[in-house]
């Protein structure tokens, strides 16, 4: 065998290999501190949940594009890889550990399933590396597995949750159901509703529930399961296509007539939007008013973004958009990438949302940030469903005492 | 008592839908023995065409009755275009490669689809138009049920009586049913395979296409629908009997039935009953309710020559490759050396399930159950018992191994596709109880900080830890297949007959196998864990299961040298192509749509070839 064959051959076996590290080995150098870009390294199930999450970089976009057409932070501007997980945790802790050791980024964020959320704190934790939550929702991201370095934006599963129990406990209903998707947020979400709805309101009773597979929710023999239990009152986490589904079944079957339904971020516009006249009337819902939300701030807002995007803001518009004003802030403050010192100036940092209402502060005790959202009624106006009769509910009011919260969150 | 009747309405139109669906998959098996991972891709295809002709153009401009149905009857016939289309520019093309290797092809048609999808119709999910004449909801027994699933459940039986009409009255059908029996014979008596396959497959895309349309008034369009319907389209398949569609019938009945009464006992119940009910029956029925026991070889085993010594360059060749792994890596950075460790530890998990695909001849679909077992025992340990990462290393292969011992018991009784479905169903128990039992697992949210021992925690330290335990294992694997038990097993997938004869314990030996490949798989769960620092569900899930099959395929099933270069091929594109496009779904399909048409004996299957051509 000749000696070119040879090496062919030991090509193509370390074809493979040379391909996973050649990148990598040739990584471009660290962009030196302190002059350049602010390097983020952003993390998110692109292609599993492209229907949220497009909207949400569209935000991360603006927001990031106005910043640096201010100048930037101190005179650098931001610059963002985004990067897919394609849903899966592990995956997405081995694009962290790219991003941080090939691409030098100052620090990760994004995360939209809470298991990829909490994947990413626990990286967080371990590698002393700054991580800024978006969307996760589950409690244990800033509690029971809180840490030090991460942060998150959104309001909980435990505060939207106790958004809609205010709201319930006016009703007259004493039996209740729930409809859940069958995973870590849906099961949450029920045992905390059923839990503060119990407290506000002790002769309550409930009377069943169900736990369809997420994505996969058989909708006819349900909402039938749900009719059998014959309650007043329907709590629903079901979101996305689950939603879509149990909804148009209900309707059909009259599920919802002469019954309240109370309904997780149902008011959203990219949960509420794909139902077009199926709409519900008159649910209880947390969510975005988009389009009936005045005030100067998120006017102006909702107009770049059309004018830049030429489409609507969805709510994960607002919380992409959100997070950078928020990161912007903190490195202001910080005046440094250094972890530690940005660790140190997210800690209580207040910057004022594209919602309007005001400032919200990143807590101290917790990491959470004090973002609310609307709580109010869906109404089908012409073809489209929207929110009516809503209000902002401030993130502050529905959090545990601090003492409570200290209980659960790992101290030290 | 009334609403238990409705609910058994709601189980019968459930289970129409799914015959649907699963009528056209196992029309296609029986004639091509093709397992179509890309059924639920066009069935997707089926509802989005379906939504395109009912609400845009000409068909929705006319509107009403027929702007309705004929967009439906529309939509099913150009997907059953669009299967014939993949068939003639395909998998006609590989009909003579090993069988599952076309399941390669058609899983690179999943992604590709997926991607396209996303392009032409965009992220929303959407909803159509409710049935014409078919509304509202008509009063049963003082409840409301909706008009449209009364005439869903009309549709099944239709069909079920179309189709049997279709194969017992027609040429076409009667060909059909012969090629099901007995391919060769068809073939000898001079009928033109080719075009029986092609329009096979364009029925069974047709029906998938049908079953799709169908979903419009019910269900809203979305991305996620096609791996959401191909599973439960196989598992009704193999419960009925593969090609049978009287069995497919049934086991849709039984699935919707139990379906829509379990949910009123076990509300959380819908993650798994599919899989239990499968489980049952093919460990009381082991070719499903109505199935017949094939005929021929076993899907995965082709005969091939006993496997020789490696050539003195391969030999070489692999000596110069473990010492620049051992050389090279401390002037890399430290992404490198993960991406490194990762791929060791895939090479691993891909030789493990090479060792009951090739040599052993049993496919498994759900080798994911032992990487998650050997991860989760690992995680388990650390979390209840704060064990340190040597011990959680050294009980892995242990706990993985004996869950392959238990699951393996029932599968190497089996055979072929059958064998093959029932490891996944035991994943999918595997897998929605490391869901579920959420006070133990953690549910989806898993088990955070499993992390390496102090020593182990830098990334160079780490490498050379995951480089000597799955080079180890990998070493072991091999050393297995040319000693006698590496005989045995070859012996027996080529000869179970003859190999009985000569005095040995076929089950004995395929169970032996299975639990070693499933310890080896364990070991490579545990270092996963070790190296991402917490477990999840989805370890043991169906896309890591698929992962393993892909690599063992795109390597080669029948060459020891296969799954290594197929672990670092597929691992390695797909972590390149991830940093590179949002697209790269769409291009890692063209990328193995590329290596099945131009290797289709895998890579190492390329490289022996071009040995033999210079021989």
């Amino acid at each position: 065998m000749s000696d070119s064959l040879l090496s062919l051959r030991r090509r193509m076996l370390l074809g493979g290999l040379a391909a996973g590290v050649a990148g990598h080995a040739l990584a471009r150098p660290a962009v030196a501190q302190g002059s350049g870009p602010i390097r983020i390294g952003e993390i998110n199930s692109y292609t599993a949940q492209p229907a949220f999450l497009g909207p949400y970089r569209n935000g991360w976009i603006l927001a990031q594009e106005q910043i640096n057409a201010a100048g930037g932070i101190n005179g650098r501007p931001l610059e963002t890889l985004h990067r897919d997980d394609a849903g899966k945790p592990e995956d997405a802790i081995r694009i962290a550990g790219e991003l941080v050791n090939a691409e030098k980024v100052a620090f990760i964020a994004g995360g939209y399933l809470s298991n990829v959320g909490l994947a990413l704190g626990d990286y967080a934790l371990q590698n002393k590396i700054l991580y800024a939550a978006g969307e996760p929702l589950t409690d244990a991201l800033v509690w029971s597995k809180g840490n030090r370095y991460t942060f998150r934006l959104r309001p909980s599963t435990y505060m939207q949750a106790a958004m809609l129990v205010e709201e319930a406990a006016k009703l007259p209903a004493k039996r209740w159901a729930t409809v859940a998707p069958n995973y870590e947020y849906g099961q949450s979400a029920v045992r905390w509703f059923r839990e503060l709805l119990q407290k506000a309101k002790p002769d309550v009773e409930f009377v069943g529930e169900q736990f369809p597979a997420l994505g996969r929710i058989d909708a006819g023999a349900t909402v039938q399961a749900l009719e059998r239990m014959r309650p007043d009152a329907i709590f629903n986490v079901t979101f996305g296509v689950d939603l879509t589904n149990f909804v148009r079944q209900g309707n059909t079957r009259g599920l919802f007539e002469n019954r309240t339904v109370a309904s997780m971020l149902s008011g959203e516009p990219e949960y509420l939007e794909p139902l077009g006249e199926e709409c519900p009337e008159g649910w209880i819902v947390t969510g975005y008013p988009r389009d009936s939300l005045e005030n100067p701030v998120h006017t102006a807002f909702r107009e770049a973004y059309r004018k830049r995007f030429n489409e609507a803001p969805k709510c994960g518009s607002v919380v992409g958009y959100d997070l950078v004003l928020a990161i912007a802030a903190m490195l202001k403050k910080a005046g440094s990438t250094q972890t530690e010192a940005m660790v140190d100036a997210f800690e209580g940092i207040r910057y004022p949302t594209a919602y309007g209402t005001g400032e919200v502060e990143f807590r101290k005790i917790d990491h959470q940030a004090t973002l609310g959202c609307f709580v109010g009624r869906t109404k089908l106006n012409g073809r489209i469903g929207g929110m009516v009769d809503w209000r902002y509910a401030d993130g502050a009011n529905y959090l545990p005492a601090d003492d409570v919260v200290r209980g659960w969150r790992p101290q030290g | 008592m009334d609403s238990l009747i409705v609910q058994a309405l709601n189980g019968l139109a459930s289970a129409s839908s799914l015959f649907l669906v699963a009528a056209g998959l196992t029309v296609i098996f029986g004639v091509s023995r093709i397992v179509n991972f890309a059924h639920g891709s066009l069935y997707m295809l089926g509802a989005y065409l379906g939504w395109t002709l009912t609400s845009h153009g000409p068909l929705a401009e006319l509107g009403g009755f027929f702007g309705f149905w004929g967009g439906v009857l529309l939509a099913a016939l150009a997907t059953g275009l669009i299967g014939a289309a993949i068939e003639f520019l395909l998998l006609r093309r590989i009909y003579r490669a090993p069988e599952l290797f076309q399941l390669l092809a058609t899983f690179a048609v999943v992604l590709v689809v997926q991607d396209i999808a996303l392009l032409i119709w965009g992220p929303q999910d959407l909803l159509g138009p409710r049935a014409p004449l078919l509304r509202g909801a008509t009063e049963i027994l003082g409840l409301r049920f909706p008009r449209y699933e009364l005439f869903l459940i009309c549709v099944g039986p239709v069909m079920l009586g179309l189709l049997w009409l279709l194969f017992h009255r027609t040429r076409f059908g009667i060909l059909l049913r012969a090629a099901t029996q007995d391919r060769e014979m068809v073939a000898a008596l001079g009928v033109d395979q080719r075009r029986l396959f092609t329009s096979v497959f364009a029925l069974g895309s047709a029906l998938a296409g049908l079953a799709g349309a169908l979903q419009l008034p019910r269900e809203a369009v979305n991305l996620h629908m096609d791996m959401a319907v191909i599973v439960e389209a196989f598992v009704i398949v193999v419960i009925g009997g593969l090609g049978s569609l009287g069995g497919a019938f049934l086991a849709a009945l039984l699935i919707g039935e139990l379906h829509a009464f379990g949910i009123l006992v076990f509300p959380r119940i819908t993650l798994v009953l599919a899989f239990l009910v499968m489980a049952a029956v093919l460990v009381l029925r082991p070719h499903g309710l109505l199935g017949r026991k094939p005929s021929g070889l076993l899907p995965a085993a082709v005969p091939s020559p006993p496997l020789p010594r490696a050539p003195r360059w391969l030999v070489q060749a692999g000596a110069v490759a473990l010492v620049l792994l051992v050389v090279l890596p401390p002037f890399l950075g430290d992404y490198a050396l993960s991406v490194m460790a990762d791929m060791a530890m895939m090479v691993l998990f891909a030789a493990s399930l090479h060792l009951i695909m090739g040599p052993g001849g049993m496919a498994s679909f759900g080798h994911a159950a032992y990487f998650g077992a050997g991860a989760y025992g690992a995680a388990l340990l650390a979390k209840h018992f704060a064990a340190p990462m040597e011990v959680g290393l050294v009980f892995a292969p242990f706990a993985a191994g004996i869950v392959g011992l238990v699951f393996g018991w029932f599968c190497v009784r089996l055979s072929g596709v059958y064998s093959a479905m029932l490891t996944l169903a035991f994943a999918q128990i595997a897998w929605s109880t490391a869901f579920q039992w959420v006070e133990v697992t953690g549910g989806d949210n898993g088990i955070l900080g499993v992390w390496p021992s102090e020593w182990a925690r830098g990334k160079l330290v780490f490498w050379y830890l995951a480089l000597a335990l799955c080079g180890l294992g990998v070493v072991l694997l091999r050393r297995l297949l040319y000693a006698p038990f590496g005989m045995a097993l070859r012996a027996q997938r080529d000869s179970p007959l003859r190999a009985e004869a000569i005095g040995i314990d076929t089950l004995r030996v395929r169970w032996v196998g299975f639990a070693i490949a499933a310890a080896a798989a364990g070991m490579a769960g545990a270092l996963f864990a070790y190296g991402k620092g917490s477990v999840f569900p989805s370890f043991l899930g169906i896309p890591r299961s698929v992962d393993a099959l892909v690599m063992v395929l795109l390597g080669g099933v029948q060459t020891v040298l296969g799954p290594l270069l197929g672990a670092v091929a597929y691992s390695g594109l797909q972590e390149q192509l991830v940093r590179i496009s949002d697209l790269w779904r769409l291009v890692l399909g063209v990328a193995i749509l590329a290596l099945v048409l131009f290797f289709p004996g895998g890579l190492a299957g390329a490289l022996r070839r071009r040995e033999d051509d210079r021989a």
